[in-house]
């Protein structure tokens, strides 16, 4: 494995934020709106609801854990776009690069491009709306680090979609999280969700990383610490599983692309 | 080594085998020794291209573009080549601009230097100076001469310009379907098969390849 192909396609996505503002403030706008808009809503339900509940933690910081995740995500698909959107398939693919080197390179540029993400949204969460992870300390790690792998996988997931269905492909890509966000249990506890809903749930690492955050901040500092680290170990090992399923999943796509002379003939996006 | 053929005889599916996007129906590609199904990375690293139909980003600069794909071809002492192939191609000032802008000559010359970056022992070229200007293409015939006298790489070369074949190739294979229906040296192929010119001799191969097959 070659560290400097995989930080090429990282250098690559640098070039292409340095130099384009429409590619720099979507990394900020839709998170900054999201966390505004939101903490407006917790604020006005913490002034209609009953005296000692206070929905900032609870719904906003679902809020910014949710969109984090999704920033995760389209960090990678965004990144393997751009060599959709270049038409440079052909020459990367044609290069000596293997394909765990660019998968890698993906991801990095997604954790990169989320990490700035966060800091954003955390940084208008605690001067705006008075909510701060950092009191937490480490203990939001494993939090974030669950959403990363599934954020991860999912992203792999979608660029193997597109590679193996063409650039129009691109739009089945982008409501993955909307329509997950139901199952996933952000807004509200997954007991509230019907039985059938309940099961799928319980297979999405984000099911664990919301229960869990709601009874950190539902306990107001007082959690099983067991029940916690249960679930939060069942995210995480979910979220692996699926980082490696989504792996092979494109690395399967890319050789029937490769079989098939996909890569060769992209813009026709269908030659099996 | 010029690849002639008619549209559709599988010129460009050939150049896609070696690349290694496309997988071959039977048999093995070989770079330098190397396998490209045993060891894909290493046999790519001989490599390099430049194909018409396949143009660099355009929202990369040139700069950019040749240290992009540089390193993906881990290129030793980077920024020195990268300095080399400016001046040798002659894109110094377009260094900074974005290859989106370049003409199409000038979109060619950034192609052949991230081609020869690697200074590959065996060069893919896909019609290089289709759809340029003959002073222009002269030039970049000219290049690629200097690289082979300099290298001692083998290049691989397609084209529809006869005079061109003729001129930059010591061999060539005729392709029609898929199938090799002849090879040889370029100035002694029309003599050889009653022909006046190279063209003459490739417009009668086009229009009946099943004669030359039952040879």
């Amino acid at each position: 494995m070659s560290l400097r192909r995989t930080a090429a396609i990282v250098l690559r996505q640098y070039y292409l934020l340095r130099g384009s503002p429409t590619r720099v403030l979507p990394l900020f706008v839709w998170v900054s709106v999201d966390i505004i808009l939101w903490g407006l809503i917790t604020r006005y339900l913490n002034s209609v609801a009953s005296a000692g509940i206070d929905f900032v933690p609870a719904l906003l910081g679902a809020v910014l854990l949710w969109d984090f995740f999704i920033r995760v995500m389209q960090g990678v698909t965004t990144a393997f776009f751009e060599d959709v959107w270049s038409r440079s398939l052909l020459n990367v693919f044609g290069s000596p690069i293997k394909i765990s080197e660019y998968v890698g390179g993906l991801v990095i540029s997604g954790i990169a491009t989320s990490s700035a993400g966060l800091v954003v949204m955390q940084i208008l969460a605690s001067t705006i709306f008075g909510l701060s992870f950092f009191k937490y300390g480490a203990a939001l790690l494993p939090f974030l680090m669950v959403l990363f792998l599934f954020g991860i996988a999912l992203g792999v997931t979608g660029s193997a979609i597109v590679l193996r269905f063409g650039p129009s492909a691109e739009w089945l890509i982008w409501p993955i999280p909307a329509l997950l966000s139901p199952f996933a249990a952000v807004y509200y506890p997954l007991a509230a969700l019907p039985m059938w809903m309940r099961l799928v749930a319980r297979l999405l690492p984000p099911s664990y990383v919301f229960e869990g955050v709601r009874k950190i901040v539902g306990g107001h500092g007082e959690y099983d610490l067991g029940s916690l680290g249960t679930g939060l170990a069942a995210g995480a090992g979910l979220g692996v599983l699926y980082i490696l399923l989504a792996g092979a999943f494109f690395t399967r796509i890319y050789k029937q692309a490769v079989r098939t002379g996909l890569i060769a003939r992209y813009s026709a996006e269908s030659l099996s | 080594m010029g690849l002639l053929g008619p549209n559709g005889a599988g010129k460009t599916t050939i150049v896609s085998v070696i690349l290694g996007v496309l997988d071959p129906t039977a048999g093995e590609v070989r770079i330098a020794g190397e396998s490209l199904t045993a060891n894909r990375s290493r046999a790519l690293g001989y490599t390099n291209f430049a194909a018409v139909y396949a143009s660099l980003p355009g929202n990369l600069t040139v700069y950019e573009n040749l240290r992009f794909f540089g390193m993906l071809y881990e290129v030793e002492n980077l920024s020195r080549r990268i300095e080399e192939a400016l001046d040798a191609f002659g894109l110094k000032r377009f260094r900074d601009a974005k290859c989106g802008v370049l003409s199409s000559g000038e979109q060619t010359r950034v192609s052949l230097a991230k081609a020869l970056l690697n200074r590959p022992r065996l060069l893919l070229l896909d019609e290089p100076t289709a759809s340029l200007d003959p002073s222009t293409a002269r030039d970049i015939r000219e290049m690629i001469r200097a690289f082979v006298a300099n290298s001692g790489g083998g290049v691989l070369w397609t084209s529809h310009n006869m005079y061109e074949v003729e001129d930059v190739c010591d061999r060539v294979l005729f392709l029609s379907r898929g199938r090799i229906l002849l090879e040889g040296d370029p100035k002694a192929l029309p003599r050889q098969h009653g022909k006046t010119t190279f063209e003459e001799l490739f417009i009668s191969i086009a229009r009946e390849p099943l004669a030359l097959e039952r040879i």
